[in-house]
């Protein structure tokens, strides 16, 4: 029982972390109509801001963290810049293969800049858990957890309670009549592509401290979050944020009772499952009407 | 004329080959280790080790009058990536001898390369005690198969008072080796071995298979994984309250790298190592031991490296006595060159013994394995024999 207590305690940590990855990755699908296969590769670079940031810098923790998060803004800001925007018109092959290329030059460069040994981004947290009853839990842990709820928090409700949100959702409802309405389309592309990019630095500058910092960190990570979105639903943040649960659960409960072995299989099995019974995934939106 | 032309550029291209073959006036080692992906930091570690190793060879006059030059690959810490990369150093780089693989899974993805190419290779740091055994004559291993650091670590077993282990293992041909070479070893002692749980190479996150562990009423956690995951194994371990005995095996756990980057999370853990660069003067080749050290101070890398870098270093000293011993710069020469190496290296004698199926024997060596522990932030010995 006091494994089974410890088990969901780590499901629930993970679980919000997965979830942060996916809310990202979906954000910019269900606007944009785009596969972000750079979605891994910000993900490591939020990790290496937050390195350079906190460790070459020497900024307070605390500090380097939304700077880390801004970094990871304006980059998603400058590829859709550079690379989407003047792709809008073209097929989803064709952006697809430039996100790929953009990925791949992000990973090797980043192995190019800082090496393949992994760096470590020090916490200002005490290394002593916080024991409650039978279960026990970093701080750090603890402080990522909350940190990820809060921004899926603010992701949610910029989407739901803010005119940019309404903007956003009009132009995934239907760009071109947002477009009449006045909406400007461009800057909505703009504003979804660097949320989205920013939610993948904030998970790798919440994670790296927890982890180390690898150029090879978002490959893991990046899987994951396709899986989640898969999960939940193509274009969905609540469901993005259940997926992440559902496979953190999966995982963990896999790993602790049936097979450590097969853990990373567990998640992957219940993806194919859900695919059999609901394609479209667990809290799939509707598609555009006309 | 035509034809005239053609011969004329045909005779101009061999001569310019022939040209290269004759001014590369050195001898070339393939080295295929990882250098990226989840064992970046021991594969970096063995290769500048080894560029210590040429440098200091070359400085000395190089190998049958020639200069060694060390051909450098990342297999990405990928066994794929690894068979790939011993045939394009073979290939495409002709190179006549290899040193890798490291891990255990990407030295046997390149055994088949080997033995199609007929070109021996020096493994420097894989446990797995398949590599021996399964009858590829072009390998030679100085590091220790994993049964004899678990021979090494039976008398400690007993002083210890082992009960029952757990294993915690990396899931490839090392971790699973490992597990169930200490295994034998343990339950011939009356040890009881309980669970055996792996992980993923690449896995960041083990506190499912930590808290399972937690819960076992076994005494002691046998380890098995390399520094950068046993660094945050350390940490989660602590982060989860777990508070086991926990010996690590393998001789890739860096201990100083370990004590940096988990601190107190890593005190009261023991490890076995192959290599004491704590104590030069306790080593079975002080002189060597002082100039590598010495040497890799100079180039101004992380003392902490040593304990991985220095196979490296006697890798390519091993290989350059071989091409020395052979007397020739092919593989079959150098191959033959191997059997008749008798030196010392920082680890002690390099003499390579028949393993394996008779008539296609494997090369091994028998290093000496050594037994630390980290209390309070510092490296301490435990005696082995005793």
């Amino acid at each position: 029982m006091d494994q089974l207590l410890q088990h969901i305690l780590n499901a629930l940590v993970l679980g919000g972390t997965y979830a942060l990855l996916g809310i990202g990755l979906t954000l910019i699908f269900g606007i944009m109509n785009v596969v972000n296969f750079t979605h891994g590769a910000l993900y490591t670079f939020g990790g290496y801001a937050m390195y350079l940031a906190a460790v070459a810098l020497g900024l307070n923790f605390f500090v380097a963290l939304p700077v880390a998060v801004v970094a990871g803004l304006l980059l998603g800001a400058f590829i859709e810049f550079t690379l989407l925007r003047p792709l809008r018109r073209s097929d989803i092959d064709t952006t697809m293969l430039v996100m790929i290329g953009a990925g791949i030059i992000m990973q090797s460069g980043t192995l190019w800049i800082f090496g393949g040994v992994a760096k470590a981004v020090p916490t200002p947290f005490p290394a002593q858990p916080l024991v409650i009853g039978p279960v026990s839990l970093s701080y750090v842990n603890l402080f990522v957890l909350g940190s990820a709820i809060a921004l899926i928090a603010i992701t949610y409700f910029t989407i739901n309670g803010t005119r940019l949100g309404r903007a956003m959702r009009a132009t995934f409802q239907d760009h071109d009549t947002a477009a009449l309405m006045g909406v400007n389309v461009s800057l909505i592309y703009t504003a979804t592509f660097a949320i989205g990019s920013a939610l993948a630095a904030a998970a790798g500058a919440l994670l790296g401290p927890v982890y180390v910092v690898t150029p090879q960190m978002g490959e893991l990570a990046a899987v994951k979050a396709f899986a989640i979105v898969i999960l939940g639903g193509l274009g969905s943040i609540s469901g993005a944020t259940i997926g992440g649960f559902i496979l953190a659960f999966a995982e963990e409960l896999g790993a602790g009772y049936i097979s450590s072995g097969y853990r990373d299989a567990m998640g992957f099995l219940i993806i194919i499952a859900v695919l059999l019974v609901k394609p479209t995934g667990l809290f799939a939106r509707a598609e555009r009407i006309g | 004329m035509m034809i005239s032309r053609r011969t004329t550029l045909a005779a101009l291209a061999f001569s310019l080959l022939a040209g290269t073959a004759l001014a590369a006036d050195t001898i070339k080692i393939g080295v295929n280790e990882p250098l990226t992906g989840a064992f970046a930091a021991s594969g970096t570690y063995v290769v500048n080790g080894a560029r210590i190793a040429a440098d200091e060879i070359n400085a000395n006059g190089g190998v049958l009058g020639k200069k060694i030059e060390l051909v450098i690959e990342d297999n990405k810490s990928n066994p794929t990536e690894a068979a790939s990369v011993a045939e394009k150093l073979i290939t495409s780089d002709k190179v006549p001898v290899l040193m890798g693989s490291w891990g255990s899974s990407l030295t046997l993805a390149t055994m088949p390369k080997l033995e199609e190419y007929q070109v021996p290779m020096l493994v420097e740091t894989s446990s797995s005690g398949k590599i021996t055994t399964s009858g590829n004559p072009f390998i030679f291993r100085i590091s220790p198969p994993s049964s004899v650091e678990a021979d090494a670590f039976e008398p400690i077993a007993k002083k210890l008072g082992l009960k029952k282990v757990d294993f915690l293992v990396i899931n490839n041909d090392w971790g699973r080796g490992a597990a169930a070479d200490f295994s034998k070893m343990l339950k011939a002692n009356g040890v009881e071995v309980g669970l055996t749980e792996t992980m993923d190479q690449s896995a960041q996150d083990m506190s499912a298979q930590l808290s399972k562990l937690k819960a076992s009423d076994a005494d002691t956690i046998m380890v098995t994984s390399a520094v950068d995951q046993l660094t945050l194994l350390f940490k989660q371990m602590a982060a989860l309250g777990l508070k086991k005995r926990v010996i690590t095996t393998g001789g890739s756990q860096n201990p100083d790298q370990i004590i940096a980057q988990a601190g107190p999370a890593a005190d009261n853990t023991m490890h076995l190592t192959t290599f004491l660069p704590w104590w030069p003067e306790k080593t079975p080749n002080p002189e060597a031991t002082a100039y590598f050290l010495g040497e890799w101070k100079k180039r101004g890398f992380d003392f902490a490296g040593a304990t991985e870098s220095f196979r490296g270093y006697d890798g390519i000293r091993t290989v350059a006595a071989a091409i020395a011993a052979g007397g020739g710069t092919d593989s079959a020469s150098i191959q033959k060159g191997f059997w008749k190496v008798d030196m010392v290296g920082l680890n002690g004698p390099i003499k390579f013994a028949k393993s394996g199926p008779a008539g296609k024997e494997s090369g091994q060596s028998k290093p000496n394995v050594y037994l630390i522990e980290i209390t309070d932030g510092k490296v301490k010995q435990v005696q082995l024999g005793g």
